[in-house]
């Protein structure tokens, strides 16, 4: 078994938090939408705070970023890609073509990283950090999150 | 990242989530979720393909249509890293003899480390130090692997971040010399099969373990998979 199968295996069989549902909200067209990227690949500014192996924070980004340090702690990932294509990981380039295409309606002006951890009961993220992130967006007229890992 | 879906959502906003685990996403329903079976590390699939990329953001974006969800959907085409291939990257030959192997490689990958940066105007090295402290941490670990204590061997930081630092300068310095983007594992491949730091890397590693240094410490220097 390959090193990543290892790794999905792994973290297939983690103990994760259970919802009672799904909750939904019903999108607007999205060529009228505006889109925002959150990203759980820790990435942030040079002269941003670091994360901490264990931080459950967020970083904003604004959209003309690129200078981006990927901060995630966990060795168990492919980097080199990153390294050669920040879209990869963050699609920043590709939603400003699609907005210039008319796909979306707009790139948000900031996007936020988180680290992708989490307590044992997430309540750090699903309480406070999560919430304060959505309500950011929300203040900035996004209408659509795309969520990307790493 | 699926609790933040649901966060999110909650929150008003529509999301879309690439998913990289499925089982994850199985479990914990995030509202629209499209799982990519790519290299961990890259969930657009492709470094350096515009097109594919798009595809990906298309497929993601369609689940929107979607009248009711949670809706789980699979990326049609698989990259597989089951055996990755080192790197072909030419190593610099000695030039200090003097220095250990690993010490003297690390100084001489220098220019092709810039040039990456140079190139993309970032760099994930910094976590305890900087381009230019790397080579004092490969001899740090040198010292390591040589049978020195780990907490008296010099390194500037925790040995997890400085295994850190040591493996982005080294991947780094890779991008620069190959052509085009990297194959997937293929530059982390390289570093430690291929490179005199990689090894001593790995090395010190299992001498910390052996020492029964701190689980997390020696651990996390490498990816889990490596011994």
């Amino acid at each position: 078994m390959g090193a990543d199968a290892q790794m999905r295996e792994y973290a297939g069989g983690l103990a994760v938090p259970e919802f009672d549902g799904t909750p939904w909200t019903v999108p607007g067209a999205l060529a009228d939408a505006t889109v925002a990227i959150v990203t759980t690949a820790a990435l942030h500014r040079a002269g941003d705070e670091k994360y901490g192996a264990t931080d459950t924070g967020y970083r904003v980004l604004e959209r003309a970023e690129r200078n981006l340090v990927l901060g995630h702690w966990s060795p168990n990932f492919d980097r080199a890609g990153f390294v050669a294509d920040l879209d990869v990981v963050y699609p920043i380039d590709r939603l400003e073509e699609l907005a210039a295409a008319g796909t979306i309606g707009a790139v948000a002006r900031r996007h936020i990283a988180f680290a992708g951890n989490q307590d044992d009961t997430v309540s750090t993220v699903r309480l406070d950090s999560g919430p304060s992130a959505a309500r950011l967006l929300r203040d900035d007229g996004v209408d659509v999150v795309l969520l990307t890992p790493v | 990242m699926c609790v933040l879906a649901h966060v999110f959502e909650e929150a008003g906003l529509a999301t879309v989530s690439l998913v990289s685990v499925m089982q994850v996403a199985e479990k914990m329903h995030p509202p629209r979720a499209l799982y990519g079976e790519f290299p961990l590390g890259r969930p657009l699939g492709k470094p350096g393909d515009a097109e594919f990329q798009h595809d990906v953001l298309r497929r993601a974006f369609a689940l929107l249509d979607a009248p009711q969800g949670p809706v789980l959907e699979t990326y049609p085409e698989v990259i597989e890293l089951d055996d990755a291939v080192p790197l072909e990257c030419a190593l610099p030959p000695r030039f200090d003899p003097s220095l250990p192997e690993a010490v003297d490689e690390a100084r001489a990958l220098r220019s092709a480390y810039d040039r990456t940066v140079a190139s993309s105007g970032r760099t994930m090295v910094g976590r305890v130090t900087d381009a230019g402290g790397v080579p004092d941490v490969v001899a740090a670990f040198v010292k390591i692997a040589d049978g020195v204590g780990w907490m008296e061997a010099g390194l500037p930081g925790d040995p997890v971040s400085c295994a850190h630092d040591v493996r982005a300068y080294y991947e780094e310095a890779a991008v620069a010399l190959v052509d085009g983007p990297p194959d997937p594992g293929g530059a982390e491949a390289w570093y430690y099969e291929v490179t005199a730091a990689g090894k001593v890397v790995l090395e010190a590693r299992r001498a910390m373990q052996a020492a029964e240094a701190p689980f997390p410490f020696w651990f996390y220097m490498a990816r889990a998979t490596r011994q």
